[in-house]
């Protein structure tokens, strides 16, 4: 079950022609598809598009009903294998996945399919994780289109206009027999807007109609000499009917002035996606109005590969300068925008990366700087003065990254931050996921991360034998069925390595939004799960396996110890076990209510601080960092340091009194376990038992206020 | 005159609400017939990171309006901030401007990691920010929602809510924006108490008020006559506290070395404000009071605690709240609480510490609300008039006697010197490791101090080290010492 529901929104995938949608970007690109005849649809969840999955996987019977196959995919790699259907028959197809990390996955069936060239239409839907919010080295899918051929298409941030390229990427696909890449930016996946729906097609041709009459064209398969007849079908056929396919349908866009004015002699062109940005930054610089109306000439590029020579011409010609607007780095489209005009002899200075930051998210506040100081030096118009901020940013706490409250996978690091003060430190290779934030305060535990699935690839070096001392690496199970088991595991056994590999099992894909697994636990109609970890693991060859509860966290410290000491050779795989705590909360807490409300007994636990204990040393802090475990003023006014408490939003997951024992902290950690609807023989005996501790109390009472009495 | 889009920015920690809250601003606006769209960056900052929402709504228009993904800094015209601090990072990035911005701010605190994990006092300053927001905003609205929407078991999205419809900062009515909580189909009548109390509440702006109890009468008020004005209300509490511990003659030996204090304070014949006097009221108070287990059992075994656990609990009628205690017993505290010459035979024999980790140091969880539990810990509490002859007793008097001698001491060379001293009290505290530690780093501090008094800027080297030794790093203090000329 994913963190976020969609089974209310995908009803919207029904909408027929001319009803109006309201909703997320990534719900209308899922209409879209649907308006467009997919036949089959794969990617692998990761933000920005991993509610796309999350839609889909809600939306199975809308599928069903459409005919549409939809897989979550083992990994980008094999999403982009499954295009491989497109190949030879009229069929479309869409994948998705987080870019540019998924497309370095990705990059080997893709540079196939491109190669070889499509019949029916393929779209590829990438979430450009670049900016605020990214959670990736920040990098371009630009420079992939490039080295494969892949036309890459940028809309503006409208939900009207990306459902619009979403049609046309699969017609253009079609044209240019060429895979088509759609790049959605992180706020426009999210981005709530509304569009004017059109009614679903049923793909006329089917997955069915293919199987049973099988295609094969040798020319279309990377093999020599068909490879070489690719490159040159690349140049001669595809990138010319795919230009022209561009300037048929006016894919790119120019808003000229409703009158010629002092500035119709310079302009901008900008990536489709940065359109809203630039309007707003020519608002504010007083040369736009806030519904599209310019006085200096905007040419649009809803496709950013390829360019079209000629409109980049015809709009330059006549100018004195114009300024590219083109996120990320290299350059790739100002080089080729001066390259086109040096070509054609057309002089017109082109302005970009000289004004504008090499590097870094063009946000409003830098586009209208940037967007200012080009008036300023081709107009003479004056800039504004920054807006100067009454706060300096150190006057806040940062906020990194950390576990949930709750979280199965933080008593894993206390563990192992609790053994390093035994054994020393080790070197710990990490991996993509949520115990990722393992290197963060407080644990401030891992060394490296390599990608996702490679947390024990990243160790591969370490040769522990003549060390003496064994490397640790984590890795997910979400990494784990990606391509950990070969890239890890496989590996390591095979180059009889030493090391010790833990692997967090909490279920799902947890970062992505808690996705299922092979390895879930949950029953699921639509997938195959309950495949353990540890019989993948001992089946590739591994014979010291360990899987512990992760909340215990003297026996996790145990196992791991027994990892870093024990005298038998090869690899030591700890599988540490527990659920992901969100999907269980939201498994579990209605449920709860629901049995609490018709009158059923049941127990709640939570954790709390007795504040005249705590000493406001906060070492269980440091070995937790949960959210609901946090600090408040001293009550005692004798005391300066805070005090910890736990907040109302505990969930009683227990690491608190195990972090309390294993650490040897203070007795300050208290449960209270709350009784719903106690049963009559339970109050009886509660209230025996409390009138009889109240008495107690009573004199003692007594006898403490005698003896803080006045003389 | 050229229509504006209304820019509204939502500042919050992820898991705040911050999306059911933009979706309910998205729909108010919808539902009068406005263009809307909103946007947000989820990720890996949904996960305890600082995380905007961005809304912006057109009203009704022949043409369609081209509407910004991002806030612009000097061109919002409503930031919602769910967190004091997140309102100051929106202060800091330009976000709320005197020109135009109405600043809603929720004026709880959740603290960042940061804040919390520091040994001592990590918390950035409140009202740094909150005069910031004054300086900042056009219109301010401050109010906690975090309490409102707690008192009705709700989400402080629905707390801003109605902090946003009494604000006036968009032109809806009230109940439109009811209608869109209302049109949820989750904890909706939660939601709407919610948000009618943070309606009310953010019309009439109380101010938080931070004056504590005033103290009652001490133990040994005779005594207390003899002390400085200033001096005396620590001592009240400072006496009551020792005769809570340990009773009346505790209490009095308490207040003459106290009395001592001043005496000695006078003669430094500086004209002074007893402010040494006053640090080392409050903290020989907190250190004759050290922890040990007949404290530890003393203090979780009263009334107080009881109900204040039931509270926090929040619980109903007709439920039953169970207390259990964490506690790991170490052989050194119980050899604590023996007789000194028992006590410190016994800590050295190997099979003493052999048979009691048997027999005790394991993983007590005592539950103490049910009878067994509860007894165990009041036996333990009534070793109390056997505390004077202890083993831990007789090493922490000394300890505290050789504390206060060697701040007179330092005073006589610096006043300030003298109460940085004092002020080391603060590392010895805790449990376990925790003390022993700070123990530790108290006495290589105190080893430090002949050589330091040297030094023409004592008071501030000591502060130094007071300062590195609460830091994680047990290496700060070590590194800062070794580097530390004599003289």
């Amino acid at each position: 079950m994913a963190e976020r529901s969609f089974a209310k929104e995908v009803q919207r995938l029904k909408l027929g022609a001319g009803e109006q949608f309201h909703g997320e970007g990534i719900l209308a690109v899922a209409k879209a598809l649907l308006q467009s005849g997919v036949s089959y649809i794969g990617g692998y969840q990761g933000a920005p598009i991993s509610h796309l999955m999350d839609v889909f996987a809600d939306a199975e019977s809308i599928l069903g009903e459409l005919g549409v196959h939809f897989e979550q995919s083992a990994s980008e790699a094999t999403a982009a294998a499954m295009l491989a259907a497109s190949v030879n028959y009229p069929l479309r197809g869409a994948v998705t996945w987080k870019s540019t990390v998924g497309t370095n996955v990705a990059s080997d069936a893709l540079a196939n399919v491109a190669s070889g060239g499509v019949t029916g239409g393929a779209l590829v839907i990438v979430g450009e994780d670049y900016g605020d919010g990214s959670s990736i080295m920040q990098e371009r899918t630009h420079a992939f289109a490039m080295k494969s051929q892949i036309w890459l298409l940028d809309p503006r941030p409208n939900l009207a206009k990306i459902v619009e390229m979403v049609e046309h990427g699969f017609a253009m696909s079609e044209a240019s027999s060429t895979p088509v890449m759609l790049e959605l930016r992180v706020r426009a996946c999210h981005m709530h807007g509304q569009f004017s729906a059109k009614e679903n097609v049923r793909p006329a041709f089917t997955l069915a109609h293919a199987m049973q009459n099988p295609v094969r064209d040798v020319e279309r398969i990377v093999l020599p000499p068909a490879n070489f007849l690719h490159e040159q079908e690349k140049i001669v056929q595809r990138w010319p009917a795919a230009v022209s396919y561009i300037k048929a349908h006016q894919l790119n866009e120019t808003f000229e002035p409703a009158e010629a004015g002092a500035l119709s002699d310079i302009g901008i062109i900008v990536q489709g996606g940065l359109y809203n940005t630039l309007m707003r930054a020519l608002e504010l610089a007083g040369v736009a109005d806030g519904f599209g109306a310019t006085q200096l000439p905007v040419h649009v590029l809803n496709v950013t590969y390829p360019l079209v020579d000629d409109e980049i011409t015809a709009f330059c010609a006549s100018k004195r300068a114009v300024l590219v607007v083109e996120e990320g780095q290299p350059e790739f489209i100002e080089q080729a925008i001066n390259t086109i005009l040096r070509r054609a002899e057309v002089s017109t200075r082109i302005s970009g990366k000289d004004i504008l930051p090499l590097a870094g998210e063009y946000t409003g506040q830098v586009l209208h700087q940037s967007v200012e100081q080009f008036l300023e030096q081709f107009t003479g118009k004056a800039r504004s003065a920054p807006v100067k901020p009454t706060l300096a940013m150190d006057a806040v706490p940062v906020r990194p990254a950390g576990f949930c409250t709750g979280c199965p996978e933080r008593p894993v690091f206390t563990a192992m931050k609790l053994l390093q003060r035994e054994i020393g430190e080790f070197h710990v290779s990490c991996d993509i996921g949520c115990h990722l934030f393992s290197i963060l305060p407080p644990f401030n535990i891992g060394n490296t991360t390599m990608g996702y699935g490679l947390g024990a690839a990243g160790a591969a070096a370490f040769k522990s034998v003549t060390s003496g001392k064994r490397a640790v690496s984590v890795m997910g199970d979400g990494g784990f069925w990606h391509n950990g088991l070969t890239s890890g595991i496989g590996n390591a056994v095979f180059n009889n390595s030493d090391n010790v590999l833990i692997i967090v099992d909490n279920g799902y894909s947890a970062a992505t939004g808690g996705q299922d697994l092979l390895s879930s636990r949950g029953a699921k109609k639509m997938r195959s799960t309950h495949h353990k970890i540890e019989d993948a693991v001992r089946g590739v060859g591994v014979k010291w396996v360990r899987t512990v509860e992760t909340y215990r966290i003297k026996q996790v410290k145990g196992v791991l110890k027994e990892a870093m000491t024990t005298a038998e050779r090869g690899p030591k795989v700890i599988i540490a076990q527990s659920e992901c705590m969100l999907n269980r909360q939201r498994r579990e807490k209605p449920l709860f209510a629901k049995a609490v409300a018709s009158g059923k007994r049941r127990v709640r636990q939570r954790f709390g601080v007795d504040e005249d204990i705590c000493t406001g040393d906060h070492s269980c802090i440091r070995l937790s960092g949960c959210p609901s475990l946090t600090v408040k003023s001293n009550p005692d006014p004798l005391r300066e340091d805070p005090v910890a408490t736990v907040d109302n939003s505990c969930v009683g997951c227990g690491v608190c009194g195990e972090v309390a024992h294993a650490a040897i902290l203070c007795p300050s950690f208290y449960r209270a376990d709350i009784v719903h609807n106690p049963s009559r023989w339970e109050r009886t005996c509660e209230t025996l038992r409390s009138t009889l501790i109240a008495l107690l109390q009573a004199g003692a009472e007594r006898r403490r206020r005698a003896r803080v009495a006045s003389q | 005159m050229s229509i504006r889009p209304i820019r509204i920015s939502i500042n919050a920690l992820g898991g705040q609400g911050g999306g059911t809250l933009a979706d309910w601003i998205v729909a108010v606006a919808e539902a009068a017939g406005w263009t809307a769209q909103a946007t947000s960056v989820p990720g890996v900052a949904q996960r305890t990171g600082a995380t905007v929402y961005y809304i912006e709504i057109c009203p009704p228009s022949q043409r369609e309006p081209v509407l910004s993904l991002t806030p612009v800094p000097g061109d919002v015209d409503v930031v919602l901030a769910l967190e004091l601090m997140e309102a100051g990072r929106a202060i800091a990035r330009g976000l709320v401007t005197p020109d135009r911005t109405t600043l809603i701010a929720s004026n709880h605190r959740i603290f960042a990691i940061s804040e919390k994990s520091a040994r001592g006092d990590g918390a950035y300053s409140s009202s740094r920010v909150l005069e910031a927001c004054s300086r900042a905003a056009k219109h301010l609205l401050v109010a906690d929602l975090e309490s409102i929407a707690q008192k009705h078991h709700s989400v402080i999205s629905a707390a801003s809510l109605g902090a946003l419809a009494a604000s006036r900062a968009l032109p809806f009515e009230t109940n439109a924006f009811r209608e869109a909580i209302a049109k949820g189909d989750r904890g909706v009548k939660q939601s709407l108490a919610a948000f009618e109390e943070a309606l009310i509440a953010s019309a009439e702006q109380p101010l938080p008020s931070t004056v504590g109890p005033a103290p009652g009468p001490g133990p040994t008020a005779a005594q207390l006559e003899q002390l400085p004005a200033s001096v005396r209300s620590v001592a009240q509490v400072g006496g009551l506290r020792a005769a809570d511990y340990q009773g009346k003659h505790y209490a009095a030996i308490y207040v003459e070395r106290v009395v001592r204090i001043c005496a000695a304070e006078a003669q430094l014949g500086q004209v002074s404000d007893w402010r040494f006097s006053r640090e080392a009221a409050r903290r020989l108070a907190l250190w004759m009071t050290y922890e040990d287990v007949i404290r530890v059992a003393d203090l979780k075994i009263r009334r107080g605690r009881f109900t204040r656990i039931g509270a926090e609990a929040r619980t109903e009628e007709r439920q039953i709240v169970r207390i259990v205690d964490f506690m790991h017993p170490r052989f050194e505290e119980f050899c604590d609480v023996l007789p000194r010459a028992i006590g410190t035979t016994l800590a050295n024999q190997r099979w003493a510490r052999r048979g009691f980790s048997k027999l005790f140091e394991r993983d007590w969880k005592v539950a103490t609300s049910r009878l067994r539990g509860f007894l165990l810990l009041g036996t333990v509490s009534a070793l109390r008039p056997l505390r004077p002859v202890s083993r831990r007793y007789a090493d922490e008097q000394a300890r505290i006697e050789a504390w206060l001698e060697s701040a007179v001491n330092a005073a006589r060379t610096s006043y300030e010197l003298g109460v940085e001293v004092l002020r080391l009290q603060r590392l010895v505290r805790g449990y376990g490791d925790t003390y022993s530690r700070g123990l530790q780093c108290f006495s290589l501090i105190m080893n430090e101090l002949p050589r330091l008094m040297e030094a023409p800027d004592a008071a501030a080297r000591v502060h130094e080290l007071h300062e590195a030794a609460l830091r994680e790093d047990d290496r700060a203090l070590n590194s800062l010492l070794s580097r530390s000329p004599a003289g």
